[in-house]
């Protein structure tokens, strides 16, 4: 150890391996995995986004899996939430989760098409 | 690989006792079963703090808190939880969920919500055996601070503003013991950190060498720095083989990436730091007793002065600190010592860890500013006493202080409140007594560990100990008289004032602390031959009261055979057979038999 700012180094790149326990102001990512997500083929949907988190090494948006809201129809159902705003997408595939990777979560911008809106009022 | 969840398992002592060692390769299978392994981080982590829970497993990023973790419960939890993202409710901490069944916060949590994590601010938080993650959260940054832009003195005077006080009992002004160490010219000087920990029922110490070594070692680096000393010793029991395996770890870890050895940080600082195994004597935790140990003769202590700060370790100006006070140090020195100051009280500046015990429903470790009151520690985090039995008294400082009747609860925790209390803060030992505890019993009991540690190099300890614990068994076995109470009280005056060392001058103090406040039960024992806790055997006779329903268990498994009853009728205990032994009474489903 030479000096503070070799140590600052190794925090900072240690820090991506904790930021996660804590209280999570980044992005986050909720995909509907109860039975019905899964059978509409909402695992590798999960899987497309954290290849893409692990591609771009954000570690300020985590992945979650959650349970059913209902709408089984219209499943894969993929949530993003930016602090306060919650934008729900429905008949999620791979593309569209490339889309919504790039387009919402880097970009900012949502993706028109698939909010649940155009599916549902 | 990103992984998109991080499962926490808890890996102190206390939770391995509980069965967790095996909860990660359950994890490891299961999740390899189900094709997500490389997505889910495991990480073994040191102590939670909610012992009575245990074993815990925590999932980030929602934070869900599962408590009492077995075996079984693995695959529901991958199957369900890590998989389907559906949180397990029946496993999940009561407490952890809010009433819409939503998960809390860490911190929203009661048990936590009234704490202040210092000392234990990485515990269970981070992987010990992995020195990034302790610099992630700001490891070393205190000691890089330090050497790059600080002189010895300023560490001093920063340790002296920030009011930080000894954890391991005494409470002596840390940045005082640093100045005279640094003031003590020397070829060559000594740290050491005394993680001894011989108070019967207190854990701080382990939980943190455990969970957090790392914070050990800078704060034992700082603390060389600060007086001067090139060489630190961390002296630990055997009887802490996890702890051992964790410093051991840390040590290599920190000598790897150049903060211990030569040169640190390019300032010309040189530091190593060697263990030293302790057998397990509480007198070790002394602090001559411990240097003599260290240097390999018996573990004795010696007159002070001449104090270890002018003349300790192979006769070098030496100075020793605890555990959690060297826990304390690198947050301190990080964070800036009126960072420290806002916490805590005037005089009682930073927190103070306490292993939380005896009759207590969240029995475990807790950390809370210095000047919380005794209640607040029982009821709002330790969750009150099991069957809302009444509180008799806390006993603070283990087997060298006293008990604190419950009149006194809404006392604040404080070095000299204690003490006016007639106890101490001892080194975080914090046992919970109700009202079917008996004084007598406890004072026996802790006379009977002194007696069995004492040195034997002082007569007043080593005689005195001995015979107050004899006192004790005659007053308790109910043969003795009001007399050898107050000769039980005149020979626990005359060997706390006339002892060598802390061991014997504090050996006593459950004795007089109880005669204070609890005389009556002392007397009852004498006078009346009753026992009012209901637990000195030769004083209580087992009976079945009329709420008995008949339903046998008491007579099969009593081992002298000695109850009779038939199926739906009220049984009866032959006194005259009966071993008191209380099997009956802990195994009846109604609570029919009472000790009278
Ligand atoms: C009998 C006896 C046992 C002790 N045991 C311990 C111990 O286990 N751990 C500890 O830190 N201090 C123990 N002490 C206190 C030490 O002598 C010493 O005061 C302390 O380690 C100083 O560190 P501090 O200033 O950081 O508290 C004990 C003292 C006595 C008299």
């Amino acid at each position: 150890m030479k000096s503070l700012a070799d140590l600052k180094k190794i925090r900072d790149a240690a820090q991506k391996k904790v930021t996660m326990r804590g209280k999570n102001d980044g992005t986050r990512v909720l995909v509907g995995m109860a039975t019905c997500g899964i059978s509409a083929g909402a695992r590798p949907v999960m899987n497309k986004f954290v290849e893409l988190i692990t591609e771009k090494n954000l570690d300020t948006v985590t992945v979650t899996p959650v349970g059913c809201i209902g709408e089984c129809s219209i499943e894969p159902i993929v949530e993003v939430l930016v602090g306060e705003q919650r934008t729900t997408y429905c008949r999620v595939d791979e593309k569209v989760a490339e889309r919504i990777f790039t387009e919402h979560i880097i970009g900012g911008k949502v993706v028109e098409d698939n909010i649940i809106g155009k599916f549902r009022l | 690989m990103f992984e998109r969840s991080h499962v926490l398992i808890c890996s102190g002592s206390n939770c391995i006792s509980r069965g967790s060692k095996s909860l990660r390769n359950e994890f490891e299978e299961h999740l390899s079963n189900l094709g997500i392994r490389e997505e889910i981080k495991l990480v073994n982590t040191g102590c939670v703090g909610l012992c009575e829970q245990g074993p815990f497993v925590i999932v980030y990023p929602e934070g869900v808190f599962y408590a009492q973790v077995k075996n079984k419960d693995i695959k529901t939890i991958c199957e369900e939880h890590l998989y389907k993202g559906r949180i397990v409710e029946k496993l999940v901490f009561d407490e952890a969920l809010s009433d819409k069944k939503e998960v809390k916060a860490f911190d929203e949590i009661k048990f936590y919500s009234k704490q202040t994590r210092v000392a234990l601010r990485n515990c269970g938080l981070i992987n010990p055996d992995d020195i990034e993650e302790y610099i992630a959260k700001e490891g070393y940054h205190g000691l890089g601070k330090v050497l790059t832009t600080m002189t010895p003195q300023e560490v001093i005077d920063e340790m002296l503003k920030s009011g930080l006080r000894g954890r391991g009992g005494g409470g002596f002004p840390t940045g005082r013991k640093w100045d005279f160490a640094l003031k003590n010219e020397s070829d060559q000087k000594y740290v050491i950190c005394n993680a001894d920990e011989g108070d019967p029922g207190a854990f701080m110490d382990r939980a943190l060498l455990e969970g957090d070594p790392h914070s050990i070692l800078e704060g034992l680096m700082i603390a060389g720095y600060a007086i001067g000393a090139d060489k630190g010793y961390i002296y630990v029991r055997i009887e802490y083989p996890t702890a051992i395996e964790k410093l051991k770890t840390a040590i290599s870890q920190a000598t790897n990436l150049g903060l211990l050895g030569k040169n640190i940080f390019d300032t010309g600082f040189n530091f190593d730091i060697e263990l030293r195994l302790g057998a397990g004597a509480f007198v070790c935790g002394e602090e001559t007793a411990l240097i003599a140990s260290i240097e390999g003769g018996r573990g004795m202590s010696r007159n002070k002065p001449p104090f270890p700060a002018a003349k300790g370790l192979w006769g070098k100006p030496t100075i020793i600190n605890n555990v959690e006070t060297l826990a304390n140090i690198p947050a301190i020195l990080h964070m800036g010592a009126d960072w420290f100051a806002r916490i805590g009280v005037e005089g009682n500046r930073g927190t103070k860890v306490f292993s939380l015990g005896g009759n207590i429903k969240n029995a475990g470790l807790v950390e809370v500013p210095l000047g919380t009151t005794l209640r607040e520690v029982v009821y709002e985090i330790g969750g009150g006493i099991p069957g809302n039995r009444a509180l008799k008294a806390v006993q603070t400082g283990g087997p060298s202080g006293g008990a604190i009747p419950e009149h006194l609860m809404d006392l604040p925790i404080e070095y000299e409140t204690l003490v006016q209390a007639g106890s101490m803060m001892g080194s975080g030992g914090m046992v919970v007594i109700d009202e079917n505890n008996c004084m007598v019993d406890i004072c026996r009991f802790y006379l009977d560990f002194t007696c069995e540690e004492s040195c034997g190099k002082c007569t007043p300890c080593r005689e005195g100990t001995k015979k107050m614990l004899e006192m004790l068994e005659i007053i308790s076995s109910g043969e003795g008289t009001l007399e050898d109470i107050d000769r039980l009280e005149e020979l626990a005056k005359m060997v706390k004032n006339s002892s060598l060392c802390g061991l014997g001058q504090a050996a006593p103090n459950p004795i007089l602390s109880m005669l204070e406040h609890f005389r009556p039960e002392f007397e009852s024992h004498v006078v009346e031959k009753v026992c009012p806790g209901g637990v000195c055997k030769p004083l209580i006779k087992l009976v079945v009261t009329d709420t008995c329903i008949g339903c046998t268990k008491c007579a099969t498994n009593c081992p002298v055979d000695c109850i009779e009853g038939s199926l739906k009728e009220m049984h009866k205990i032959d006194t005259s057979k009966c071993i008191k032994c209380g099997v009956c009474k802990n195994i009846c489903p109604v609570e029919a038999i009472v000790s009278v």
